[in-house]
């Protein structure tokens, strides 16, 4: 008999069969009804009727009938509370049972019956069990703590229970130890500031030595923790990674990665100098390979991690290139991972056996892989000049293939070789050419009419070959558009008398006939440019170019930094900080490697140390503010203050921890230049919470922490998006998004300087535009801005400026200066950065109002795949002040009426409609000024969906 | 942690489902299932973010295991959970396939609670969980009897080190009983030495000790296990070479000629030797020849399949094949996948040895001299490919 039978009962009378077994006499019938039951839960049938019946079977000493009526249990109580109640006796009675398997298996159910009443009983026998005399009791009763403080985190806290976690670390049970390790953990990170995991050098020698005898799991809990520990000097951490590293033969890959993140992590602590720093290098990657025979999902994950540790530390890698080459089953992801690693790894020494590997893959399957090996040919061209010649005869023996995409991503990192070298393959310009009319991908075509474009001279026929090109100009994308222009111009500069009319005819396409606005400003200006100074013009557009770097995909170092902290989770598989995809509270500290305590880090290379220049030569910088202050505000200080607004710059050098003492540490290992004016204000001040106040982006990164929390309102912040690449702006890079917390609306800026030259001297303007938007203060940059360093400014905004109707509605025209030049860019702000926080209106207001808003302001919207409920929806929309006034449900539809308001006043009223179970929401809005209502709908899908 | 554990069939029907955070709701039982099971698009990704939430999955025949969580978790333990599970599972019960999850679904709930709690795996050895776990495995009938080779997929060379002839006792692992290995890395009986480039041992091994003075010591666990692997690329003596012809006759004809070589002692005997000779997906027909064994051509695998029972040291044998094509418009060219190999040789192709295995009882009053030992070398191939 098996139990798959269990699953092929479907009659009517089911329900009451069942309820006649469950009373039966006989406990095999019994069983066999429970069973039953269960396999009815699993497919989704409802079986809760029958509660009391199999509760009933609960008083039982047989192992098996209780272990199911638990499983039962645990299903069911959430959907009736009441019930549960009854079944508590029973846990309290087996939470005394003298077979210890039963004490756990109660206090584990129990602990899984997330109903709040039964929290308060559940106290008791937890207290007894956290200390009883059998470990396995014991180890089940701290991960229990921590399922309580999930459902009632200040009952945990009053009952005492956190304390007797914290003893149970020096449990004599090593898989004691690692269970509440893990619960402490996790416990502490929902509570960044608290003392929880107090990590000493005492209990870290604890942790030390339950690491040697408990299970692989637990192993990985109490490396995690390690991790987030930070040594008082290099000896200390010294002395824990020689006690590690023999973590690092383990054959559970979890422990390899999290002992690799300790390591990594302290590693920072170590001087260069130290023998010990290389024998430790040297022990790293052995381990690391190894990882690449597991199987391929664990593969993946390693060299996700592997990319990090590449770019943190290239040395440890250098000489293990052949691991990374690519085998013929390997699954897609492992393929397109084990590529990027090559082109990082690939160098001098190695790059003959790269590139035959490269141009083997290039004749694969899969499309994306075939591409990314292209690419890669060209990467290593530009990285390593001596195979350049190599890497272009294999990229023309390609293009001979004939495969199409295969020519277009040839032609694309051709164009790269040729910034790269310049004048020195221009003979394959002819091979290029013969493909011209197979290209029919953007990025191939733009590349193909910038070669063109740029070696005009040489090429007999490129007034043809480009004239070619406009005759469809409408119906190319912009990025092709835009490079035709260029190239033409560029013609036109270099061959000026049999080109007139061709550039005639491509101003006017570009200035006249295009909607596109970069299009036509950059056609206005070759044009004023080429009619009022043509000498000028040479100058301008065939300017020599700037060089291209050699790695690309690089990861921003301070982001690095904090990837390395997350060594083997989720965060280091997607590169992203945890903040970026955890929901709530979690995860949402920054974490950062500690600083190096050693004092001849004078001597560090920038290559070995991307982590930024040593502190004494950046006095301006301000380390760390976001964790300083979000320390601050858990404190709950209060007053407001106003100050300038601070610039943060990407070099990271404080010490955050969730594990406290990091303000002092901080404060005492930095030397003089940080403590400055700026720096002293914060402890005494707070947070301004009214409009206007100049904020730092240290302030607003504070808020960020506690809109996750909740306390704060904080509407939804789109990422950063690039607004002036620094093609356009000799070498000046910004990008930004647009914030709105509690009331403040702020630019958060990012600028690089991708120059060699200094920049000083900023400044920032606005055009006129459709709210008014305007600086609420200078722009400041404290320190000049060196090459390749990048700040990050967060530009206070308010919205009295003068006001202009734009096209469309939110495009906001800035304009950036520098010492160098001054710069224009335009871009589109969200609109829910306008909406106020006193924009919920009456009910009667509500109803009146929609009443008199005529019927053909209206406008219908549909917003697609939205995975909310209503009430998830009304909730993350009110974060953003879009108000819920009044909820219906009209036939199994909910309806939402919202309200919100402008800055300018303006209120707009509206009707969500969602069905449950269908991911398309219906919206109307309406509005005395209609214009505004694409623009609000597009609002309100960028809430919904972030 | 990790938030929930569901299991799907290929239709991407929830066999089971063991949520243990309310963080994840029932849709995401769905969302795995419309983004990643039913998806038009191979999948690219072993971990899927939908709408902030997190799914690793990994498939063994046509089942789909997946875990889900709303936090950062450690990603490599979740994997490393999986396979847990799934070896936990296949001890229990045999193949994972649907009709044996369905057979044994109390089991896995059982299972599910005692090795995550919380979402936080627990102690999974097979043979600990047997004083926990009350419900027995049941087998399908038709199950294959023979015990299948784990399923590791080991990456260029795997040997494995049976470290058996040392029965310990059919109760749970006695405390105190302790065996230990000679370490790799000294001389072999008058050999040199051989280098290995990194290894990795079972968690019962004390890594600590191994660290200071080389040399294994652990207490086992119950049953089989694997104690150590190795990997190394110096002075491998690869035990056969493939030397593979193949010449394309006009648009619809292929010749292939494959010759085999053994490289070791005539004395010993490989076995189980098996070599696959991929074919183009527009073969017609097949006509192979072949000096030694059985060749087959396999439509369904698009191969050649060649068995050679035993075949002795410093021997050559060869298969010849002709291969009629069907014209095609297709411009693509055949990718040619490399001619894989399986064998398996009577010695450790590394050079490596175990030089002596000691057992401490002190218990049970047993001494080293009562145990009988005994040291069996295989080489087996792992992934033993050749492009051709």
């Amino acid at each position: 008999m098996t139990d798959s039978k269990y699953f092929t009962t479907t009659k009517k009378g089911e329900i009451f069969e069942l309820k006649a077994e469950l009373n039966s006499d006989k406990k095999e019938k019994k069983k066999e009804a429970v069973k039953k039951v269960i396999a009815s839960m699993t497919v989704g049938k409802d079986v809760s009727a029958l509660f009391p019946d199999v509760v009933n079977c609960m008083q039982t000493d047989n192992l098996e009938l209780k272990k199911l009526v638990y499983l039962y249990l645990m299903n069911y109580a959430k959907s009736q509370p009441d019930m549960a109640i009854m079944a508590v006796n029973t846990f309290v009675k087996d939470c005394e049972d003298p077979n210890p398997l039963i004490r756990a298996l109660a206090v584990r159910t129990m602990g899984c019956i997330r109903v709040d009443k039964i929290t308060e009983y559940l106290c008791e026998p937890l207290r007894k069990c956290l200390k009883d005399e059998d470990p396995y009791v014991r180890k089940t009763a701290a991960v229990c703590v921590a399922k309580l403080h999930d459902i009632n985190a200040q009952l945990v806290e009053d009952q005492g229970f956190l304390d007797t976690l914290k003893d149970l670390i020096s449990d004599s049970n090593p898989m004691v130890v690692a269970n509440a390790v893990a619960a402490l953990s996790e416990i502490a990170e929902s509570h960044p500031s608290s003392n929880l995991l107090d990590l000493n050098p005492q209990s870290i020698n604890k942790l030390l030595t339950a690491l040697n005898e408990c299970t692989e799991w637990g192993q990985i809990f109490i490396l995690d923790c390690l991790a987030n520990y930070t040594p008082k000097d290099d000896r200390e951490a010294q002395s824990i990674c020689e006690r590690v590293t023999p973590r690092l033969s383990h054959a559970n890959s979890a422990v390899v990665l999290s002992a690799v993140k300790v390591l990594m992590k302290f590693m920072e602590m170590l001087s260069k100098d130290l023998d010990y720093y290389g024998t430790l290098l040297k022990k790293l990657a052995p381990p690391l390979v190894t990882l690449l025979s597991a199987e391929p999902e664990l593969q993946y994950v390693a060299l996700r991690n592997i990319n990090l540790i590449v770019q943190k530390r290239p040395e440890i890698l250098k000489h293990e290139m052949k691991v990374f080459f690519v085998k013929y089953n390997d699954p897609i992801y492992v393929k397109l991972e084990k590529l990027d690693i090559m082109i990082r790894l690939a160098s001098q020494a190695n790059i003959a056996q790269v590139l035959a590997e490269l141009k083997e893959y290039a004749t694969e399957v899969d499309v994306d892989f075939v591409r990314k090996a292209v690419r890669a040919i060209g990467r290593c061209a530009i990285k390593v000049e001596q195979s350049a010649e190599r890497c272009v005869s294999t990229l023309l023996d390609l293009i001979q293939t004939k495969v199409n995409y295969v020519v277009q991503e040839a032609i694309v990192v051709i164009k790269d070789i040729f910034r790269k070298y310049p004048n020195k393959y221009e003979s394959v310009i002819a091979t290029l050419c013969e493909n011209l009319d197979s290209l029919d991908e953007p990025e191939a075509r733009a590349a193909m009419i910038w070669i063109v474009g740029e070696y005009a001279e040489r090429i007999d026929n490129a007034d043809e070959l480009l004239e070619s090109f406009l005759e469809g100009f409408h119906d190319e994308s912009t990025q092709v558009q835009l490079q035709l222009l260029t190239a033409i111009v560029k013609l036109f500069l270099k061959k000026p008398t049999e080109t007139q009319e061709l550039v005639q005819q491509v101003l006017s396409l570009a200035t006249q006939d295009s909607d596109n606005p970069d299009l036509r400003d950059r056609g206005y200006i070759y044009w004023r440019l080429l009619s009022t100074d043509p000498v000028a013009a040479k100058e301008v557009v065939l300017a020599e170019k700037p060089l291209i770097s050699e790695e690309t995909d690089l990861i921003e170092p301070t982001l690095l930094d904090e990837l390395i902290c997350y060594i083997g989770t989720l965060a280091s598989v997607y590169h992203k900080p945890p903040s970026a995809f955890v929901e709530g509270g979690r995860g949402v500290v920054h974490k950062s490697l500690p600083p190096r305590t050693a004092s001849n880090e004078s001597t560090e290379s920038p290559e070995t140390a991307p982590a930024g220049p040593p502190s004494g030569e950046q006095p301006d910088v301000i380390p760390a503010q976001g964790d300083l202050l979000g320390d601050l505000l858990n404190l709950d200080l209060g007053p407001p203050v106003s100050g300038p607004p601070l610039a943060t710059s990407s070099v990271q050098m404080g010490a955050v921890d969730l594990l406290g003492g990091g303000l002092d540490s901080l404060m005492g290992d930095e030397p003089e230049g940080i403590g400055g004016p700026n720096f002293v204000t914060p402890p005494a001040a707070a947070v301004p919470a009214n409009l206007g106040a100049p904020m730092g982006s240290g302030l607003s990164d504070l808020f960020d922490l506690t809109s996750g929390v909740g306390t704060l309102s904080g509407s939804y912040v789109a990422p950063k998006a690039v607004w002036l690449p620094a093609m356009k702006a000799k070498g000046l890079e910004i990008s930004g998004t647009f914030t709105r917390q509690v009331g403040s609306i702020s630019m958060d800026l990012q600028l690089t300087n991708k120059a060699l030259q200094v920049m000083t001297d900023f400044a920032i303007q606005f055009n006129r535009n459709s709210f008014g938007l305007a600086p609420a203060a200078p722009l400041q940059v404290h320190a000049p801005l060196s090459p390749n360093q990048t700040v990050e400014i967060s530009l206070p905004l308010n919205t009295v400026g003068s006001v202009m109707k734009m096209e469309p509605l939110n495009n906001l025209q800035v304009a950036v200066k520098n010492n160098i030049d001054v710069f224009y860019f335009s871009t589109l702000y969200p609109l829910h950065i306008l909406f106020v926080e006193d924009g919920k209106m009456e009910r009667q207001m509500f109803l009146a109002t929609w009443k008199d808003i005529p019927n053909e302001n209206e406008a219908q919207f549909q917003i697609r795949d939205c995975p909310l409920n209503a009430e998830a929806a009304s909730s993350r929309l009110q974060s953003s002040n879009i108000f819920t006034v009044a909820k219906r449900n009209v036939e199994g539809q909910d309806m939402l009426y919202q309200s919100l308001k402008l800055t300018n006043g303006i209120w707009v009223l509206a009707e969500l409609r969602i069905q449950p179970g269908n991911p398309n929401f219906m919206l109307s809005l309406k509005c005395r000024a209609p214009e505004v209502s694409p623009h609000v709908c597009q609002a309100y899908e960028t809430i919904l969906k972030n | 942690m990790i938030g929930g554990l569901f299991i799907y069939n290929h239709k991407g029907e929830v066999l089971i489902s063991r949520v243990y955070r309310d963080d994840i709701g029932r849709n995401a039982v769905d969302a795995f299932r419309v983004n990643v099971i039913h998806a038009r698009q191979q999948v690219r990704s072993p971990v899927t973010n939908i709408a902030r939430t997190s799914f690793f999955h990994v498939k063994r025949s046509n089942i789909w295991l997946a875990a889900v969580t709303k936090q950062n978790v450690n990603a490599a333990m979740v994997f490393e959970f999986l396979y847990k599970m799934c070896d936990v599972m296949a001890a229990y019960f045999g193949k994972i396939s649907e009709e044996n999850i369905k057979n044994n679904f109390v089991l896995i709930y059982e299972l599910l609670d005692e090795i995550l709690d919380f979402g936080y795996p627990q102690n999974s050895e097979t043979g600990a969980l047997k004083t926990f776990i009350t419900q027995q495995g049941i087998k399908s009938q038709h199950e294959d009897k023979r015990r299948a080779i784990p399923d590791h997929q080991p990456g260029d060379w795997a040997n494995w080190l049976a470290a058996g002839g040392h029965q310990v006792s059919s109760e749970r692992a006695l405390p105190g009983c302790a065996g230990e290995c000679e370490p790799p890395h000294v001389p072999t009986g008058g050999k040199q030495s051989i280098a290995i480039d990194d290894c990795t041992f079972h968690q019962c091994v004390r890594l600590s000790k191994f660290d200071s003075e080389r040399s294994i010591s652990f207490i086992p666990p119950d049953g089989e296990f694997e104690l150590m692997r190795y990997r190394t690329t110096k002075d491998i003596i690869l035990p056969f070479r493939v030397i593979p012809l193949v010449r394309e006759v006009g648009r619809t004809k292929l010749e292939v000629k494959v010759v085999i070589k053994s490289n070791f002692k005539p004395s010993l005997l490989a076995q189980k030797i098996e070599v696959r000779i991929p074919t183009p997906l527009n073969t017609s027909g097949v006509q192979v020849i072949c000096m030694k064994g059985k060749a087959k051509y396999k439509a369904s695998e698009n191969a050649i399949v060649w068995k050679i029972k035993r075949m002795a040291g410093m021997k050559e044998s060869q298969i010849s094949a002709e291969i009629e094509l069907l014209p095609t418009n297709d411009k693509k060219k055949w990718a040619r996948p490399p001619i894989s190999m399986n064998f398996e040789v009577p010695f450790a192709p590394s050079g490596l040895k175990v030089r002596y295995l000691k057992v401490f009882e002190p218990k049970l009053n047993y001494s080293d001299h009562d145990v009988i030992k005994w040291v069996r070398y295989i080489g087996r191939s792992g992934i033993y490919e050749t492009r051709c």
